[in-house]
């Protein structure tokens, strides 16, 4: 047992907390928000140049070959900086093409993505799919040497910047896939919308989309277990990402109880507000020791049933954390918690969001409860 | 990052798992598993066989005793003792009068009682809280007054854990002028419980047992080579012993079995015919507990790693009493839940009715006796005031 990051996994944190410091404060971040993009290329091209982007991509596609460990530091500099560009999004892509594709796939999608030349998203998200990745109601059916996909998939977390989409679907025979897809492929439509946390997304529309055959990735039959397990890697990401935010939640209310005065004092000296800090700073660590749990199963190469169970676990855990230190800190802040002029509550916009994201407290305990 | 044990915590796990397979008495295992009282003699008769061991007080320096374990060890040990359902280690003497006199005490303390505490011949007592001074300990009015070469203790103490089995009892007594600020004037004494003058009166708490009592001293003598540290510093031997061995208050083994049997009783108990453990509202209820278990665990070896890196971890500690107090009792009430009408007959009277079973008999106590956990040892609430002022600067 040994909690400590190591020299590099330290030394890639310290200069992603620079590189936000920099360049992703809060009015930055602002700015980035409300561009016409919603995104920067600039941040991007950063993220590609500091190995950020291939930090889970094996060496031999031009990455560093890195676990959930390695980038549990970016994910929580990511949740502290509320970072809107579609890292965790291209993250996904890159697993599900490094897992599941063929030697030629990876070799042709990777070293882009690892390069920063390609943004990705994960269509799964349907109407009445809520979190079940598996209720798909898109089909894809082989017409001559090539596929046909259609179907309609909502708000599509990073979907605007995609240039490729990882598309889940139903075969001919009923079976899960899943489909590359590139955004400029006749057919494909996207509508973009705003999402609470400054994301962008859209929901994307497949009208009759003509794919080639090597679109498919994973063979049939083996692409649900491919997608459940890069979902579960990167719900153990999201974990990380909301200890970051959590974190920040919890220090700027600290800090604002010992500045801001009423009735003569500050208010951290109000024990009714005392308490409940100390419980804020109790959740932060909870939800610190599940995303460790979280990331490091993931990496163990577990079978499924154990690997889905701390998994589940660990985002009930973060769920529920979410919602108690955000709410809190609005709380606590008082009217301020509720102004846009103040960073808590953009965090308590992507708190809401992540507590959600991948599954909320009652999809996983149903989840537990079935294996 | 490796939440893993090394192999070395993998070997030193299996041998105290294997050496308490073999050691620990049956029926001493069954009385903790059938949530029974521990008599004086249980207590005792464990104690001696870790003595026996060597094992008994690892955290002591090596000549008095210590196994020199790192605190990960330590942490193992009390977390298999807890899981293996052994007796508890009473910590008044082990715990609390030990390292004070290894801190404190002068060598003629030190070799007059710390073999005796070391081999379970003296079983101590604390004389801490008074009537009117529980959380605000330092309001205590229990007095020493200095007669020649003796202290002369009148006064009361209260909530004395199992002082009706206790040979001795450490006590803090005021002996400055009843102007002095609250914090000085304060005295550590160590007071024979057959002194004259001591009378114990027993108190019966809502479940039944009898674990606690109250101290009445009537002008008890007591030696002055009988106080450790200096007139007037026994405040900072308080504060000394409040931040001593934090490390088990989250009891995470004992909690770890208890939620097996939790789970073992949910899948036996039936609702509508199906195991209740299937029932989505009450299985919920049993991942959640899982769920901050798991965490606090995790928790717990952070700070664990953060001592054995020499880093010893601040007040925040604190933090582990409260989610660990908080998810014994959650375990406690949802066994009484998982039992359900069966959980309210908490006994026999006369001959006990056919089939009468004892465990799910205590269910109920055990729910009413934990809820002293939240309050011990510093309550929850003092518990959140430490972390607020001392880690958090509020």
């Amino acid at each position: 047992m040994n909690f400590e990051y190591t020299e590099e996994q330290r030394l890639l944190a310290e200069s992603v907390r620079r590189f936000m410091a920099r360049d992703y404060g809060f009015e930055a971040r602002r700015r980035i928000v409300a561009s016409p993009g919603g995104a920067s290329d600039a941040v991007w091209s950063e993220l590609a140049s500091m190995g950020l982007l291939g930090l889970g991509i094996r060496a031999e596609y031009g990455g560093f070959g890195g676990g959930a460990l390695d980038m549990m530091s970016v994910m929580e500099a990511i949740g502290e900086a509320l970072v809107v560009e579609p890292y965790l999004s291209t993250v996904i892509g890159a697993q599900l093409i490094q897992r599941g594709g063929t030697p030629a796939q990876r070799e042709r999608l990777l070293p882009g993505i690892a390069e920063g030349a390609t943004r990705m998203a994960f269509a799964h998200t349907e109407a009445d799919s809520r979190y079940d990745v598996a209720r798909v109601s898109t089909r894809v059916r082989r017409d001559g040497d090539g596929l046909v996909v259609d179907g309609e998939k909502r708000v599509v977390i990073d979907g605007p910047h995609a240039s490729t989409f990882a598309v889940t679907a139903r075969d001919d025979e009923g079976r899960f896939v899943v489909l590359l897809v590139d955004a400029k492929a006749a057919g494909l439509r996207r509508a973009p919308m705003r999402m609470l946390d400054g994301h962008r997304g859209c929901d994307l529309i497949l009208d009759q989309v003509r794919l080639p055959a090597d679109a498919l990735l994973g063979g049939p039959g083996d692409a649900l277990v491919l997608a459940e397990e890069v979902v579960d890697f990167a719900t153990a990401l999201v974990c990380a990402e909301a200890v970051g935010a959590i974190r920040y939640a919890s220090d700027a209310t600290l800090e604002y109880l010992k500045t801001r005065k009423q009735f003569g004092v500050p208010i951290g000296a109000f024990q009714a507000l005392q308490h409940r800090m100390v419980d804020m700073v109790i959740e932060c660590e909870q939800a610190r020791s599940m995303a460790s749990l979280a990331c490091a199963r993931v990496d163990a190469g577990l079978p499924a049933a154990q690997r889905r169970r701390a998994v589940s676990m660990a985002k009930i855990k973060i769920a529920d954390a979410c919602r108690h230190v955000s709410q809190d800190a609005v709380q606590l802040h008082g009217g301020m918690g509720m102004t846009a002029e103040l960073k808590v509550s953009h965090t308590f916009r992507r708190l809401t969001a992540i507590a959600q994201q991948f599954g909320d407290a009652d999809f996983h305990l149903e989840r537990c409860a079935r294996d | 990052m490796d939440l893993n044990d090394a192999p070395e915590e993998i070997e030193f796990r299996d041998r105290v798992r294997a050496w308490l397979a073999e050691h620990l008495p049956a029926e001493l295992g069954d009385r903790g598993l059938g949530y029974d009282h521990y008599s004086r003699d249980d207590l005792v008769r464990w104690h001696r066989i870790l003595a026996k061991q060597g094992w008994i007080a690892p955290a002591w320096p090596l000549e008095w005793g210590g196994t020199g374990w790192n605190p990960v060890q330590r942490y193992i040990f009390e977390e298999e003792c807890g899981y293996a359902g052994a007796p508890p280690l009473i910590p008044f003497g082990l715990a609390m009068c030990g390292p004070v006199l290894i801190r404190f005490g002068t060598p003629e303390q030190k070799s007059r009682f710390l073999p005796r505490i070391y081999n379970g011949d003296d079983f101590w007592c604390q004389g801490y809280s008074e009537p009117g001074s529980g959380s605000d300990l330092a309001s205590l009015k229990t007095r020493a007054v200095r007669d020649g070469d003796h202290y002369v203790v009148t006064g009361q103490k209260t909530w004395t854990t199992l002082a009706h089995f206790a040979d001795w009892i450490f006590c803090l007594v005021r002996t400055g002028a009843a102007d002095e600020k609250k914090q000085e004037g304060i005295s550590f004494l160590l007071i024979d419980m057959k002194s004259p003058g001591i009378t114990v009166r027993p108190l019966e708490l809502m479940d039944g047992g009898r674990e606690v009592n109250e101290v009445f001293f009537d002008g008890v003598r007591v030696p002055v080579e009988q106080r450790v540290h200096d007139e007037g510093a026994g405040w900072t031997v308080a504060k000394f012993l409040l931040g001593h061995e934090r490390m088990n208050t989250a009891r995470i083994g004992t909690s770890r079995r208890e939620l097996e049997r939790l789970k073992e009783l949910a899948a036996r108990a039936t609702k509508d015919g199906r195991p209740l453990i299937e029932d989505a509202r009450f299985r919920d209820k049993l991942t959640r507990v899982e769920v901050e278990l798991t965490a606090l665990a995790i928790t717990n070896l952070r700070f664990l790693d953060q001592l054995r890196g020499g880093r010893a971890p601040g007040p925040e500690i604190s933090m582990l009493k409260i989610r660990g107090t908080e998810i014994q009792q959650r375990l406690t009430e949802l066994a009484m839940m998982a039992a359900g009408p069966l959980s309210q007959a908490v006994g026999a009277v006369g001959e006990a009715p056919r089939d009468f079973d004892l465990f799910t008999a205590g269910l109920a106590p055990r729910y009413c006796n934990y809820r002293k956990t939240s309050i011990y040892a510093g309550s929850n609430e003092i518990q959140r005031n430490i972390i607020a002022k001392m880690a958090l600067g509020l």
